[in-house]
């Protein structure tokens, strides 16, 4: 049975000044999925983000949240949904408690169990009390996500929510959103730049350039016939010429050989190279970067 | 709404402005009160007496002589004319007119803060109530609650207004309480004139009546109040129209600086008279003094600056509530 449809996107479109900034995006997010939003910078994740939490107007287009037209019932539409636009700027000159609660009185009967509850769901009990100008990058994020939080909301919108984190940082959120997604059955829309990100966090992707959907699908479907192979032999020549009786093969500058990634063949080309006498030097499993998936799937028209 | 208001206090106490207000009062205050104590004592100097009647009696021959120089404009003659009247009846009347006191340095230093100290105190607070939730990025999430925008802005607005009332208050209290170490606390229930008319022909006291000193203050006060909250609503629009608090501030302040350049020398460019910023001297109609251009009054500068006021108003709500967030 399909999922509920938590969030709902139809023919969105703005135009800034003279200039079409978002052309017509059509998407749904349903109950207990990250969505991806991957695009390059100035695609135009951060405008429709905006648009989707009520900041700025859409030109034309409707937006449903849990069911509510947000330009006709903004408190019911908003009431489901928490977010972090760009960067989670709260009050410094606060403490990370009197933040808390500054949000929770905007909202209907979230007390003070509840900002308990979401502190200690983040992990910031310990310094929940100190004023927020003397937390790191880190913590302001998890308390952002806190304050997204509190109103116990269906949708979540993040907008680049790994943005300048160090890798530990970058995986515990990752975790902590599949978290939120798998047991608490929230949707996450998740905007990003990184591919990379993307693939390791969602269920669905869409593709974003110039300010429309390239494309929209389930990761595996994206990516899965895109991966490649790499493969560094020895002897160069006499490997190239067995590997290419094989499979298809392309041949790189820094004198690599890639293929298509292929389960099923990967050991049984590898035999047939150890058995012509060549070395298998190095052998592995590349992603595609952003760059090329766009290119194959604009057709080769450039993403500036 | 009373939740949003409350959010409102909270952030204005965490950046303790009203608490540098305060202390700028409390300065200017003292600063003030140790002026009027040497200008006593140099009175008193000069003319080897404490005797009021005496002083005013000098001060009348002193504005006599100015009177009867050649080399003075005639507007300010007219000033002259009229305190030379004022002065006259006060002597006849067997009237103090500086009772000494803290209340008469209470009144004193209403007057004198209501066109540019006040409302500069009421910008600190005003021009950043909405911009400096721009530049911390917080209003991304202000507007994005479950809560309509135009809530949001009253809170800010109800807030202002609160803290308005309070510096107005502080200000009436550190004058009377600072200054009465000095000039001691009595003197409340002195008399005071009120209800000169300025007119063609020079000073018409026809409806002069006696009033005491407090009802004379409260007055005093209601009218300050009322300019700071005119002043306010105009930073306040400014606050939601620019980012940069630093540019709504410099506006603001050009206007007030402007008006009080402006009073002194627009006396024959009469549409002047619609400007805001030279109908902030609201006090001096009690006293009598020559308003900047003819035929201003007080209901005529209360009207202008009500007018003022709700198109202010009404400038930040259609705008806070329409404006895109970027
Ligand atoms: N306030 C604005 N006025 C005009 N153009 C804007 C404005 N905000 C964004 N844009 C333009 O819209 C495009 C999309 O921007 P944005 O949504 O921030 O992209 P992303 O978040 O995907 O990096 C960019 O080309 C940017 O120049
Ligand atoms: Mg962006």
């Amino acid at each position: 049975m399909e999922k509920k449809i938590t969030l709902s996107v139809k023919d969105l479109r703005k135009v800034i000044g003279r200039r079409e900034i978002i052309k017509g995006l059509t998407f749904d997010l349903r109950e207990g999925e990250v969505f991806g939003f991957l695009g390059p910078n100035g695609a135009g994740k951060t405008t429709t983000i905006r648009m989707l939490v009520g900041l700025i107007k859409p030109t034309s287009g409707s937006i449903h949240i849990c069911g509510s037209n947000i330009a006709e019932d903004f408190k019911g539409a908003l009431k489901n949904l928490g977010c972090i636009v760009e960067n989670p700027e709260l009050y410094p000159y606060l403490s990370g408690y009197n933040n808390l609660l500054h949000f929770a009185r905007m909202l209907d009967g979230v007390g003070e169990g509840r900002i308990k509850e979401v502190t200690a769901l983040v992990g910031l009990s310990e310094r929940i009390h100190d004023k927020v100008k003397t937390y790191s990058l880190g913590m302001r994020q998890r308390l952002g996500i806190a304050q997204a939080l509190l109103g116990n909301p269906k949708v979540l919108i993040l907008d680049e929510p790994t943005n300048g984190l160090d890798p530990a940082g970058i995986r515990e959120m990752r975790e902590f959103i599949r978290f939120l997604a798998e047991q608490e059955g929230l949707s996450v829309l998740v905007s990003s730049h990184l591919l990379s990100e993307i693939q390791l966090l969602c269920d669905r992707v869409a593709i974003i350039a110039k300010g429309t959907i390239i494309r929209t699908d389930t990761v595996q479907k994206l990516l899965s016939n895109r991966e490649k192979m790499v493969w560094r032999l020895d002897p160069f020549f006499k490997g190239k010429e067995v590997l290419g009786a094989l499979t298809g093969i392309e041949e790189k500058e820094d004198g690599t050989l890639w293929t298509e990634y292929n389960e099923q063949m990967t050991p049984e080309w590898n035999k047939q190279l150890v058995e012509a006498g060549v070395s298998v030097l190095e052998m592995n499993r590349k992603m595609p970067v952003l760059e090329d998936l766009f290119l194959e799937l604009t057709g080769g028209e450039t993403i500036e | 709404m009373n939740k949003l208001v409350q959010n409102e206090m909270l952030k204005l106490i965490a950046k303790k402005r009203l608490v540098v207000i305060a202390l700028i009062i409390g300065v200017l205050v003292i600063l003030f009160t140790y002026a009027q104590y040497k200008q006593v004592q140099t009175q008193r100097e000069k003319l080897g007496t404490s005797d009021w009647r005496t002083i005013l009696q000098q001060q009348i021959v002193d504005t006599t002589n100015r009177l009867s120089s050649s080399r003075i404009s005639d507007e300010w003659k007219k000033q002259l004319q009229i305190s030379l009247q004022q002065q006259q009846y006060y002597l006849d009347h067997d009237i103090n007119p500086a009772e000494p006191g803290a209340p008469t340095f209470m009144r004193i230093f209403l007057e004198n803060s209501i066109d540019l100290f006040i409302p500069l105190m009421v910008m600190v607070i005003a021009s950043d109530l909405v911009s400096s939730e721009h530049s911390l990025g917080t209003v991304k999430l202000l507007l994005t609650r479950p809560v309509n925008r135009w809530k949001v802005l009253l809170s800010k607005y109800i807030t202002l207004c609160l803290a308005i009332s309070l510096i107005i208050a502080i200000t009436g209290f550190l004058s009377y309480a600072i200054s009465g170490v000095v000039f001691g606390y009595k003197g409340f229930g002195a008399p005071i004139l009120t209800g000169f008319h300025v007119t063609d022909e020079g000073l018409n006291t026809s409806d002069v009546k006696l009033l005491s000193l407090w009802k004379f203050l409260l007055m005093d006060l209601g009218l300050v109040w009322f300019v700071a909250i005119v002043v306010g609503t105009l930073s306040f629009m400014l606050s939601v129209l620019i980012r940069s608090t630093a540019a709504g501030m410099g506006v603001m302040l050009a206007a007030l600086i402007s008006g009080a350049i402006l009073s002194n020398m627009v006396s024959s460019w009469e549409s002047a008279k619609y400007f805001f910023m030279v109908n902030l001297r609201l006090t001096d109609y009690m006293k009598g003094n020559a308003p900047p251009i003819e035929g201003m009054n007080l209901s005529f500068s209360m009207s202008v600056l009500l007018v003022w006021w709700a198109a202010a108003l009404l400038v930040s709500f259609m705008v806070f509530t329409k404006k895109d967030v970027y």
